[in-house]
């Protein structure tokens, strides 16, 4: 199969307007995948499921990501000039990560027996802007994953056939595997609690003693 | 002064009752024969939910054979049976269901929660739509830890269940639900709610385990 950076140059030749990216990938598997912009995914998953060399006709599996706002860390060494003698310097960079809600597909081709490549298309944000285009019309066994995927997560599928919750009861308002999900306090003795146990514990027992 | 009979008293002394057993005359009290009859013609429930229900199943079948203990006719429907057997993992939107087939069940009705998902959560307990025991909706006759629980532990529970019935005096303040008019016979079904079920648990059944800091 071809690499992903091919994949993405004949993509961007076949579909000008479409903004792409590789995202890198530090683990040992070293997987990249491409992020695509909305706009043009449906564009994108057409052209790699009817292309002759690719024939991406099966999509294994979609599943969410929760990217909550962070303050990210980066350390840089920095030369500096102290008493006209040069010392390296660690210096701690902060950047401001924006929220998003993240759908990942992992795309396979039956016919020509190769795979995976791996999609990724991110919302503009994660309170109102949590729209995305649904990629159902094109691989059919994404209908299920994708209400999956709004029902715990809450990312809208614009052209989903039949979008409704899967899991979760109809009128339930949270989505559970949001970052920021808050579950019910119905906490109860727990004889050996640690790590997030623990600590509902700890915020259960100040609340017991506050009544 | 109670006038009532204590049950002590209806017994026949068991040194007459081996003497007229010698001569072919059995004597038992209506109680004795009652709750024989009953604890040896259990009918549970055919339903499943998850893993530990495939142990119910393997209880069942020839190697364990739940026949020997009278309990091997499993009905489809809730009218027919008389013990329920919860048999894996409860979930929040799964609970509403399973107290309407337990309201629907006939009287006098029994209730095993088997395995850890069925008497506590389980290794899910603190996921987001797992309810933590279904004695927070039901009363519960007998819990079954393991996950699963092998079928003999099922036995068990079952053999502790005749034993349970077997000793249910027919009379009395301790006389059971189904012979008390003022015993509750349904249980309250819980509503989905918009972040939990509605109500969170059944407070007539379910009290929270009372903590105890040193």
């Amino acid at each position: 199969m071809e690499t992903l950076e091919q994949i993405k140059s004949r993509l961007t030749h076949a579909l000008p307007g479409a903004r792409m990216e590789i995202i890198p990938n530090d683990s040992p598997s070293g997987q990249l995948s491409l992020l695509v912009d909305g706009a043009h995914a449906v564009a994108v998953a057409k052209f790699l499921r009817g292309d002759l060399e690719l024939r991406l006709d099966y999509c294994s599996n979609a599943t969410g990501i929760d990217w909550p706002e962070a303050v990210i860390k980066t350390k840089i060494k920095k030369k500096v000039v102290v008493d006209g003698a040069e010392k390296e310097v660690e210096e701690i960079l902060e950047t401001l990560r924006s929220g998003c809600l993240e759908v990942v597909y992992h795309l396979y081709s039956m016919t020509k027996k190769h795979g995976p490549v791996i999609l990724r298309l991110r919302t503009e944000n994660r309170t109102d802007k949590t729209q995305l285009p649904s990629l159902t019309p094109v691989w059919r066994s994404c209908e299920f994953q994708e209400r999956e995927i709004f029902d715990l997560y809450g990312i809208g599928f614009a052209g989903h056939p039949d979008l409704r919750r899967i899991l979760m009861w109809y009128g339930f308002k949270d989505f559970p595997m949001r970052k920021d999900y808050v579950a019910p306090d119905d906490f109860e003795y727990e004889p050996t609690p640690h790590d997030e146990v623990l600590e509902k514990t700890r915020q259960h027992s100040a609340r017991e003693v506050k009544l | 002064m109670d006038l009532r009979v204590q049950p002590q008293n209806y017994f026949v002394d068991e040194g007459l009752k081996n003497e007229l057993q010698k001569q072919g005359v059995f004597t038992t009290t209506l109680e004795g024969i009652y709750n024989w009859g009953r604890q040896n013609s259990i009918w549970p429930l055919q339903f499943g939910l998850a893993c530990c229900a495939i142990e119910m199943i393997a209880t069942t079948m020839a190697r364990y054979d739940l026949a020997r203990f009278g309990a091997e006719v499993f009905r489809p429907s809730p009218r027919q049976a008389d013990l329920m057997i919860v048999a894996g993992t409860v979930t929040k939107k799964m609970a509403p269901q399973v107290v309407r087939l337990y309201n629907q069940m006939a009287e006098p009705k029994y209730v095993i929660a088997m395995g850890a998902c069925a008497i506590s959560g389980g290794p899910f307990k603190q996921g987001y739509n797992v309810l933590k025991g279904i004695d927070r909706y039901i009363p519960v006759d007998v819990h079954i830890p393991g996950c699963p629980p092998r079928p003999e532990a099922l036995i068990h529970a079952f053999m502790t269940l005749q034993q349970k019935i077997s000793a249910q005096e027919l009379t009395g303040v301790n006389r059971p639900r189904h012979l008390n008019a003022e015993a509750p016979s349904e249980f309250v079904v819980p509503k989905f709610g918009e972040h939990d079920l509605e109500p969170p648990s059944n407070p007539s059944v379910w009290k929270p385990a009372a903590l105890t800091r040193a």
